[in-house]
Order: structure tokens, then sequence, then C-alpha cells
């Protein structure tokens, strides 16, 4: 069975995020004064198959582990969801 | 004595590395990335660039490459590993050095000189150096902040593993023109063993007065000086 996994990486809470900075004073610049903090991150998108959604969301998690985020400044979050279901 | 000098797609100084060797007198041989043989190096040099196009994250794919594990081996047996700049971002995502280096707190590309103060002599790349003197050496990266956990800085410091740190030209605290806000201004560490450095300026851009500034010499000097103490013992696998 194909699913659809999505990965978001983003920055560990400590540490600072240069990006986020400059897009929040650009939002403020803007007039979105309610923005209060800003994250910048990544989002990768895979086809994968797999037997059943927690196999898929294991083999991700390591996927993660292995190369997709840098575990000294990155954490990151797994979506699963089955294609065509 | 022979310095291997690593060769990624996207690697671009491997040509000034290589010309940095030949001034000192020695020989360099190119290591293709798909390749295993270090070709008998003394001391391989990771260059900088922007390897396999720095995708996902500086250093991240090229330290899946075959002659990586060639690279690991080496280390773990002794073997002088040099990183600059991307080299160094490829030592951390291989974990053969501690911590990670992250977008310039200023988010741009700086390509400027910098002032670096010798931390320790007590490795085989700063041997020829004098301890606190200023060293004037270009920076050339985007990605060049060095970041890691206070317990890791800590150990750095106490192991004496900081082997350069930005300063102002005079030596004193580089505050403000920091070139990238690394965390402790380190511009470079050595592994536990010592025997592996990372660092993110360019000491094969400060290799000839002409250029404007020898400074880097003293670094490829000190590996000939600790290759040549120990040929005695082999330590290439």
């Amino acid at each position: 069975m194909r699913y659809t996994a999505e990965v978001v990486i983003s920055l560990k809470p400590v540490v600072n995020d240069p990006q986020g900075l400059t897009v929040r004073a650009g939002l403020h610049q803007l007039g979105f004064s309610e923005v209060s903090e800003v994250r910048v991150g990544k989002h990768i998108s895979m086809e994968v198959d797999g037997d059943s959604e927690s196999s898929v969301r294991q083999r991700v998690a390591d996927m993660c582990e292995r190369l997709l985020r840098n575990p000294v400044i990155e954490d990151y979050r797994i979506e699963i969801r089955a294609d065509g279901a | 004595m022979r310095f291997g000098i690593a060769v990624f797609p996207g690697t671009w100084s491997d040509g000034d590395c290589a010309r940095a060797v030949e001034v000192l007198g020695h020989e360099s041989v190119r290591l293709w990335h798909r390749e295993r043989d270090l070709q008998g190096s003394d001391c391989v040099i990771l260059p900088g660039g922007f390897a396999y196009g720095d995708h996902l994250r500086t250093g991240a794919v090229a330290r899946f490459a075959p002659l990586m594990e060639a690279v690991q081996e080496f280390a773990a047996a002794g073997g002088l590993v040099l990183g600059i700049c991307n080299g160094f971002q490829i030592l951390c995502e291989a974990h053969l050095l501690p911590g990670a280096l992250t977008r310039n707190a200023s988010l741009e590309f700086r390509c400027e000189t910098t002032w670096l103060r010798v931390e320790t002599v007590d490795t085989p790349f700063t041997r020829d150096c004098e301890r606190g003197g200023v060293l004037a050496i270009p920076v050339s990266h985007g990605e060049g902040r060095f970041v890691a956990d206070p317990s890791t800085l800590d150990r750095l410091e106490a192991e004496q593993r900081v082997a350069f740190r930005y300063v102002a030209p005079d030596g004193s605290a580089v505050g403000e023109a920091s070139p990238n806000g690394s965390m402790r201004d380190i511009a470079g560490i050595v592994s536990e063993g010592r025997n592996v450095l990372g660092m993110m300026p360019h000491p094969e851009r400060a290799a000839e007065p002409l250029l404007g500034s020898g400074d880097g010499m003293g670094i490829f000097r000190s590996v000939v000086e600790a290759v040549a103490e120990r040929s005695t013992f082999a330590v290439v696998p």
C-alpha cells in the first residue's frame, strides 16, 4: 500500500533562528504586529510503500534519525496518510 | 609527504589547497568521492565548496560518500584529517567532530579576512604556530555559525580543543564583528584524539604574501612537521 509521509524539520527551540527573526521583522513591517514568534523549517514530502501506517511511520522516523534531520540542531514531526484511501 | 585532497561534486577549493601544498614543496593527490583508496596520503584535506550542492544540509549527503568511509577509518586509526569550510561541515555531519554549522547570524554570505587567535598549539595542525598569536585568514561562507549545547562547549574548552577563535585584529574579543555569530567565537576545533581539525576560515587562501597573507601556512607546516615526526610508525590503513 502507498502512503504519503510529510516530514517537518524545525530548529530546536534553543537554536537561534536568524531566518525566523528576519521573517518576523518583515511581517511586523507589513503591519502583522500580532506575530510574536516565527521559526523557519523544512518540509519534506515522500511517497512511501508499506504494510501499515505504523510500519511506514517507523521507517520514516529511521530516515529522520539517519539523514533527514541533524540531531544537534533540529527536531522533526511526521504525518502519514494512506493514498487514495 | 603526500596530502590527499578530497573532491566531491561541488568542491571548489581543491586547487587552492593543492597550490598551498606545492608552495611548501610537497605532493598532493586528488581523492574522488566515489573512490575508497586514499592513495597513501599522510594527511587528508576536505576542502571548501558545496559538496553535492549542500542539499538538505551542508555536508549531510557528502558524509555517505564511499571516500568518507575510508576517511572515517583513517581518522579512527589516528590519521590526520583537515576539514576546511565545507570540509568542517562534513566532519560535523559525519560525527568526527561535535556540534553543527548553521546559517550565519547576519544571514549574509561572508567573504572577508578574519583574524584568528591560536588557542592551543597542542595539535598536529597548530604546533608550528604561536599560542595566542593572531592569524589573518579569510572566510567565505554562508553557514559557518558554530553551534553546540553548553556542555559540549564547556568540554571543548576544558580539553583545549578549541583551536581558533575569531578575534579583532589586535587579538581582543571580536564582539559584533564576528563573521557568523559562532558560539563562544569558535572558528575551529579538534577531535578528542586531536588528529581531526575542522575550521571555517581558509588557510589555503592565505598561503602566500601575494594573496595578502601567508598566515595560513603555519597550519600546513605544522602538519608536515607532525607527519615527519611520526613517520617511523604507520597510521595509514
